[in-house]
């Protein structure tokens, strides 16, 4: 009985609804690409606020960029190494931003009082395309990386300290996109289903210090994901002696 | 497409995945250019100008501070050789005051002596005048006598 009104209260989540747009052949998930767009949107006019009138004194959001950029030079500097990380930096520099903003954003602003005609708004990243598509990008990007910079002698890495390595490191190329994925996916949408489930419960005071947790969350997982894309480039221009 | 029901979905699912992804991975990479050209090169460029501003500084302080020691370093030894400098004149002054007194006092000496013998001399020979002219005046007074005394006879 109460387990039965607990699963079409969970069916009152939306769990794995979308809000379906078809252009052509083709169908998208909408509101992934909705609150993307407001969540960009306002990263982007946050960032030409802070851009707009550069000084060598810094003051208000200049600061604050300042310190971001230079928190991302360090992530990046640290996992890739002196050498290349300027040609990369803007990459994981935007994996990191879209990744936390995206996760705080899904976290902070209250979408659900937004009714949608099917699913609901929520953060980008707790839908397993987004996720996907972010590490395919870094998947081609330490290849891309490792090519550039080493050519043919990059998949010298495959066979690096023995050729025993080489199917395990071959497994590799398909376990880093896969782990990343679903770790930025799982972490996001089991926050975003813990806080429904608890609200929807308890609506009063339990909820907030599982939405604190789900703020450390989301901040955590940004830079779990820009540091490991990071390694992983790193590790592709890595010389070996 | 890989996609299969949760929790009563009619459509889709967790893992319906389908052209979001790739146009999602376009906006990320869009997304990327926008953010190099908006954030990370404008706000490198003043953070590596302040940067290099700060380290020019540091490296300009250090050359200006170890110069300046060298110079206390040259103005203590140039310090040094004036006081041994000094020293030297002074008790070179003063040996020659000391010779100059020496040889003044020396010459006042010989010269007092001098006048001091001059003196005894000319005593000696006004007395021995004196004496002489004394002696002269007996002989001619006891002469004298010595005639009155014959001649009243």
């Amino acid at each position: 009985m109460f387990f039965n009104s607990l699963l079409t209260n969970f069916a009152a989540l939306e769990v794995g609804q979308h809000l379906y747009w078809q252009i052509g052949n083709i169908r998208l998930h909408g509101q992934v690409f909705l609150t993307s767009w407001i969540l960009l949107g306002a990263l982007l006019v946050f960032i030409s606020l802070g851009t707009k009138k550069m000084e060598n004194d810094p003051k208000g959001l200049q600061n604050l960029l300042e310190f971001l950029w230079d928190y991302i030079r360090d992530l990046a500097r640290t996992q890739i190494g002196e050498k290349v990380y300027r040609d990369w930096m803007p990459f994981i520099g935007t994996l990191f931003l879209f990744v936390f903003v995206s996760n705080w954003g899904g976290a902070l602003i209250p979408w659900r009082l937004i009714k949608l005609p099917s699913g609901e708004l929520g953060a980008p990243t707790a839908d397993i395309n987004t996720t996907i598509a972010l590490a395919l990008l870094v998947s081609l990007s330490y290849f891309y990386a490792g090519l550039s910079n080493k050519g043919w002698r990059y998949f010298e890495y495959y066979v690096h300290p023995t050729p025993i390595m080489l199917p395990f490191k071959i497994l590799e190329d398909f376990t880093k996109p896969l782990s990343l994925s679903f770790r930025l996916f799982g972490n996001i949408l089991a926050d975003e289903l813990v806080v429904g489930v608890l609200v929807f419960l308890v609506p009063l005071i339990l909820p907030i210090p599982v939405m604190f947790l789900g703020l450390f969350t989301s901040a955590i997982q940004a830079l779990i994901f820009a540091t490991l894309a990071a390694y992983y480039i790193g590790e592709a221009v890595e010389e070996h002696h | 497409m890989l996609a299969f029901n949760f929790f009563g979905a009619t459509e889709g699912g967790l893992f319906d995945i389908n052209a979001t992804l790739p146009l999602m991975a376009i906006q990320v990479v869009a997304l990327t250019y926008i953010l190099n050209s908006l954030f990370f090169k404008p706000v490198g460029k003043v953070v590596e100008k302040r940067e290099k501003f700060v380290s020019d500084n540091i490296i300009e302080a250090k050359n200006k501070l170890s110069e300046v020691k060298k110079l206390e370093a040259d103005l203590l030894t140039q310090l040094q050789s004036a006081r041994t400098e000094a020293q030297r004149i002074v008790s070179e002054a003063e040996n020659e005051s000391d010779k100059l007194y020496k040889e003044a006092l020396e010459l006042a000496n010989n010269e007092a002596n001098a006048s001091k013998e001059k003196a005894r001399l000319e005593i000696e020979s006004q007395t021995s005048a004196a004496r002489d002219q004394l002696s002269k005046q007996a002989d001619d007074l006891s002469e004298l006598i010595v005639n009155r005394l014959i001649l009243e006879k």
